[in-house]
């Protein structure tokens, strides 16, 4: 009797609120395509749209849609950048004062002009200490960036000037060759004055201005939708300067965070780029869609940082010992797959920077190392624990680290799994023994491997301190000359790997399913792919893929 | 025993018979029988099938990793090379230990707790239930992060702790069925005849109840068991390179479609005692239906 | 019958209040912070944050400052998705999970009671152990296999569905299968032993002896006893099944509440585990007195005190 009278109950419940259920269709790869909307997997949702305030990766692919710097990704080339809001450039001899010229017809997406005030005006919120932007001090390399963060100086002491509407004049505090390629990163790109003092107060962290439907930008794309969890949507930007060799119409940015779903649309054929590639499907793809399957080298390092203030692990002997007994060919050929790079030294290979090359697989040295710290055959050593977030990738290297010092070692260690909240608490206080790290690159440059073991440096987290090093650093950022620049970083990243604060393990691929339909996919090391450059070919081109997106 | 006015030799002849039915009855209940047979065997199987593996748990053999079944390894090697079949059995045992102990704290808290709360009746009613509505109520996975950082390297006393989360709705279940035994008249008789009142609740209510609590028994060790799954699954799971099979099912279905092997044959064992479980359970509550035997 | 009600109403709110005291504290244990990230946050910056969210405070002046709020159905900002009110995200991700949680529970009532009441009329027949096998599927398997199981029949294998996401109306059905399927596992279960319970009782052989025909004592009369256990689990059930799952939210890739309870817990976002927490427990005290009436009205020797 009751489920018979729940029944109607209940589909009638479930009709009414089905009528306001969901949001707009799906589209397919071939209708994309066909419509020029690029469907992309970007793994999460944004937790900010402000562009000062933009911390992750995900974030990062949306503001490159949605504005523009001085200077703008290269659709193919790395260690360059083409123009952006600056159509030319120009430096003194000693690389410390910059002088860029802005074209005439930047425009923000309402009409606007782009101008070397805005660039000002943005450079001084980002640097206020009250709206608490993350990256703030990426804009300490101008002059008095600190200072006036630090409201020691005044805002125009900062080495920031609009010698007219046009033309902005850029003194920095030292001498950086490579200051072009900083200025990638969105914290020097530019926000709009006029919309943000229209919603509210330029330092409020929640001012709406942001939001769908108030958002101006200045990139090739603008803000359309943005449904949680669902899809962000952007649109072709008509008022961008280059528009008319803009040849998409929008992407769609899905926030995908299971690996095996997005695969499971990509074979279904709902997207055209993925974020990543499931483990375990990587050879398969790698033999069966070699035309699909992209692998591309990624700035970036995987490490296990050693807290040095333990029993043991003070040793710098057993340290090494532990970076020799490590077969990283191994690892990286049965645990993680994707083509990673064994590391020997903790900076990726860059343009003129070559990686170093140390820690070679050596069980013999390692077990010498060992006993001459006073543990032969392992013998006394404390137990301890590797500390890792929860994760199928961290969790299988843990499980062959500790298999690997066991068997070449003699000693035994544990391993703790940890919520990713935790773990980052275990690490601020360096509270483990052993943990596992990663590393990469805000913007393309050696020192942004370098710095952070400098001491009391917040991201270092070992204890792990050297006066030389930190010298050697301090003189690096000093230093004009590109090539005697890197010399610098070499002999810094030297002393740290003589004493292992950190074993560096593989240097990161990044690999993506990407539809035929993409013209052209280049790799990029940092992994920024400019969606300005994006072609899609209608109907797409045969592929190894079609029985799966025939059906 | 000297204050009961029943004759104590009516009572014990009674109980004897009893008890004699219901295992004649649970022997008709040929499904029951062969599940719990089955059962025995998985048990026996992850108990002592280890001590006969010439493989251990952790081994590796990087570049034999994720082989099929074959005559060295039967069930295979997982993605490290590791022997499948000593990670399944040895799992198992964490699965079944957990299920067991989980279950056995939340029984013991439930039933007392829902008999008394239901006996009683008014005031002291309503605070208990309450009390249950606040400990639902509170988030669950904050309970089980501050266990894993208390308790991170001591699984079973997790999984302790996680069996006294579970007996809530046991206790409204048993509530339930006590409430409405208590106004029957035996209850009136017994009260009348003097007996105190833990003794009219667990030895003349709650036998009477004990239909719903072991069907909801028998619910509680898969619940329990997946439970233990879905926290593998959060990574908040047993520590590695120790298994269980609801680590190695989270494992396999993240690359079932390349390994089924990794996925099928823990996910087997996962599924055949769950389903064993419910139908020894059943067979049970039907063996102990005093009336059912006079249809 | 209304002094009841108004008096289980008056309890709720204790209730409330002590779930939100208890939530306060409990996560503040946990360690971790809301702001953190892989890369360090800059220690002037986590000051101004701090500041910034009144979580410099003691934690007895925090914990005032949020009862007051809470209090006058405030339910704060979320301190992770900076901007966003908790009772926003609330509000725009309970609806999917309710729509996902009916369907799911029309699914779990669909195959549990037909299964549960045909296997306790057949009792011990091949026609029981089938139903019952049946009905037991969802509970074999954990969901994040049962999920992608799914995924791989009806979106790849037969191309009827999408694997995932919330665009078209038909993204529900995946989803709900696969938690409708776990409840009704324990729908079967608990009606057959709830209906054997009630076939077996006096009241019931005296209508049979009296001639009533055997399809109106099942439905009119067994039925209603039989239900008790049922009802009894789906009244705390329903909270659960309503307010959406983790697991099954990121396998299909839905905007629903779920994510949220475990989310916000991983993150230490504190206003939103105590929004998310509070307003279960509002949800589940009003379910539960429901229940309660429920049961009153299937079981009269129950009275409402």
């Amino acid at each position: 009797m009751l489920s018979i009278r729940l029944f109607p109950l209940l589909c009638a419940v479930l009709a009414a609120v089905g009528l306001t259920g969901c949001g707009s269709g799906t589209m397919d790869a071939k209708e994309g395509a066909e419509r020029k909307i690029l469907l992309v997997g970007n793994g999460a949702d944004p937790r900010f749209m402000d562009l000062h305030l933009v911390n992750s990766v995900s974030e990062h692919h949306l503001m490159m849609a949605l504005f523009e710097g001085l200077v703008a990704e290269d659709p193919v080339k790395d260690a360059e950048a083409e123009p952006g809001v600056a159509e030319r450039w120009e430096s003194n001899p000693d690389k410390s004062v910059w002088t860029f010229h802005l074209r005439h017809n930047a425009r923000w997406s309402d009409g606007v002009p782009v101008t070397a005030e805005d660039f000002v005006w943005s450079w001084r919120r980002m640097l206020t200490a009250a709206l608490a932007a993350e990256y703030s001090q990426m804009l300490f390399a101008l002059k008095n960036g600190r200072e006036f963060y630090e409201q020691k100086v005044s805002a125009e002491a900062v080495g920031a000037k609009a010698l007219d509407a046009h033309t902005l004049e850029v003194t920095l505090v030292g001498p950086t060759p490579h200051f072009i390629l900083m200025l990638l990163h969105t914290s020097w790109w530019p926000v709009p004055r006029h919309t943000i003092e229209k919603y509210g107060d330029p330092l409020d962290r929640v001012n709406p201005w942001s939001q769908e439907g108030h958002m101006v930008g200045n990139g090739a794309f603008q803000l359309k939708r943005q449904l949680f969890r669902q899809v962000l949507e952007v649109e072709k930007n008509p008022q961008y300067w280059d528009a008319a060799n803009v040849k998409i119409e929008g992407i769609r940015f899905y926030p995908i965070d299971s690996d095996s779903t997005e695969e499971r649309l990509f074979r279904k054929g709902m997207l055209h780029v993925t974020e990543i590639v499931p483990l375990d499907k990587i050879p398969a793809y790698r033999r069966d869609h070699p035309g699909i399957f992209k692998q591309d080298p990624n700035t970036a390092v995987y490490f296990y940082r050693i807290n040095t203030e333990r029993p043991a692990l003070k040793d710098p002997r057993v340290r090494q010992a532990l970076a020799y007994a490590l077969d990283r060919e191994s690892i990286v050929r049965n645990v993680t797959r994707a083509g990673q790079k064994p590391a020997g030294g903790l900076v990726p290979a860059m343009e003129g920077y070559a990686a170093a090359d140390l820690f070679k697989f050596d069980p013999e040295k390692a077990r010498g190392l060992l006993a001459a710290a006073g543990y032969p055959g392992g013998q006394g050593f404390p137990k301890f624990e590797i500390l890792i977030n929860t994760s199928e990738a961290h969790r299988a290297i843990a499980e062959v680290v500790q298999q690997m010092w066991q068997q070449h070692l003699g000693i035994s260690i544990g391993i703790l799994n940890q919520d990713f909240g935790v773990y980052l608490d275990s690490m601020s206080r360096i509270d483990y023994d052993i943990m596992r790290g990663g590393w990469n690159a805000d913007y393309l440059d050696p020192a942004t491997f370098i710095d952070m073991w400098t001491t009391g440096n917040g991201n270092n987290n070992t204890h792990w301190s050297n006066p030389e090093f930190d010298r050697l650093v301090a003189a690096a950022t000093q230093e004009g000359d590109g090539a005697k620049r890197f010399a610098l970083l070499h002999q810094a990243e030297e002393l740290v790997l003589a004493e292992v604060p950190a074993i560096p393990i593989y240097f990161y691929t990044r690999s993506r399913l990407v539809h035929p339909a993409v013209k052209e996919w280049h790799p990029k090391l940092l992994d920024n792919h400019p969606w300005k450059h994006f072609e899609l070919i209608s109907p797409p081109p045969a592929s190894s893929m079609d029985s799966f997106w025939n059906r | 025993m000297s204050a009961v006015s029943l004759p104590p030799t009516a009572t014990l002849s009674r109980g004897r018979s009893l008890r004699q039915d219901a295992w004649a009855r649970l022997r008709q209940n040929r499904l029951a029988m062969a599940c719990g047979t089955v059962l025995i065997g998985i048990v026996l199987l992850c108990y002592v099938g280890p001590l006969f593996c010439s493989h251990t748990i952790e081994a590796q053999n990087l570049d034999q990793g994720a082989t099929p079944p074959s005559a060295e390894h039967w069930f295979g090697t997982d993605e490290a090379g590791r022997d499948l079949l000593v990670r399944v059995l040895t799992g198992g045992q964490v699965s079944l230990n957990v299920g067991a102990l989980a279950t056995l704290v939340s029984l013991i808290i439930g039933v007392a707790y829902g008999a008394t709360a239901g006996y009683l009746g008014g005031r002291a009613d309503s605070v208990m239930m309450r009390v249950v509505d606040v400990l639902y109520s509170l988030p669950f996975m904050v309970f089980v992060i501050l266990l894993t950082v208390a308790f991170g390297r001591s699984m079973m006393l997790l999984y302790l702790a996680i069996g006294a989360v579970e007996w809530l709705t046991m206790a409204r279940i048993v509530r339930a069925g006590v409430q409405a035994q208590a106004r029957q008249e035996f209850v009136e008789a017994a009260r009348s005849l003097g007996l105190s009142d833990s003794r009219i609740i667990f030895r003349h209510i709650v036998p009477n109840v004990l239909g719903p609590v072991i069907v909801y028994t028998t619910l509680t060790v898969p619940a329990v068991m997946l439970l233990e799954a879905a926290l593998s699954f959060l990574g908040l799971g047993v520590q590695p390179p120790q298994s269980s099979w609801g680590s190695l099912i989270d494992q396999g279905a993240k690359s079932m479609e390349t390994y089924p092997w990794l996925l099928g044959i823990p996910a087997g064992f996962f599924s055949l005692t769950l389903f064993c479980f419910n139908f020894v359970g059943d067979g049970l509550r039907d063996a102990i239906d005093v009336k059912s035997g006079k249809d | 019958m209304l002094r009841f009600i108004l008096r289980r109403l008056f309890q709720s709110l204790l209730v409330l209040g002590v779930v939100f005291t208890a939530t306060f504290f409990l996560i503040r244990l946990k360690p971790g912070d809301p702001f953190a990230g892989e890369k360090a946050m800059p220690a002037s910056v986590r000051a101004q944050m701090e500041k910034r969210y009144g979580l410099d405070l003691p934690v007895w002046k925090q914990y005032f400052v949020h009862a007051a709020s809470f209090a006058r159905g405030d339910l704060l900002p979320s301190l992770r998705y900076e901007g966003m009110p908790n009772a926003k995200i609330i509000a725009d991700s309970f609806p999917v999970s309710l729509v996902i949680g009916l369907s799911a529970l029309t699914v779990a009532l669909g195959v549990g009671l037909p299964a549960g009441i045909i296997a306790a009329l057949r009792k011990n027949t091949w026609l029981d152990y089938s139903a019952m096998s049946l009905a037991m599927l969802g509970i074999c398997l954990p969901t994040f296999v049962m999920g992608p199981v799914l995924q791989w029949i009806f979106a790849l294998k037969l191309g009827w569905l999408n694997v995932a996401g919330w665009f078209e109306r038909s993204d529900w059905i995946l989803p709900s299968a696969t938690m409708g399927l776990i409840y009704a596992a324990y729908i079967a279960r608990l009606t057959r032993g709830g209906m054997l319970e009630v076939l077996n009782q006096d009241f019931i052989r005296t209508a049979r002896a009296k001639g009533v025909p055997g399809r109106q004592i099942v439905l009119g009369h067994a039925l209603r006893g039989g239900l008790l256990p049922v009802v009894a689990f789906l009244g705390p059930a329903f909270a659960g099944i309503t307010t959406g799952s983790f697991i099954i939210e990121k396998i299909f890739q839905l905007p629903g509440l779920g994510q949220h309870f475990v989310g916000s817990v991983f993150n230490s976002d504190y206003t939103l585990v105590q929004a998310t927490t509070v307003f279960y427990a509002a949800l589940l005290v009003l379910i539960n007195l429901g229940t309660d009436i429920l049961q009153a009205w299937l079981n009269p020797r129950v009275r409402l005190t």
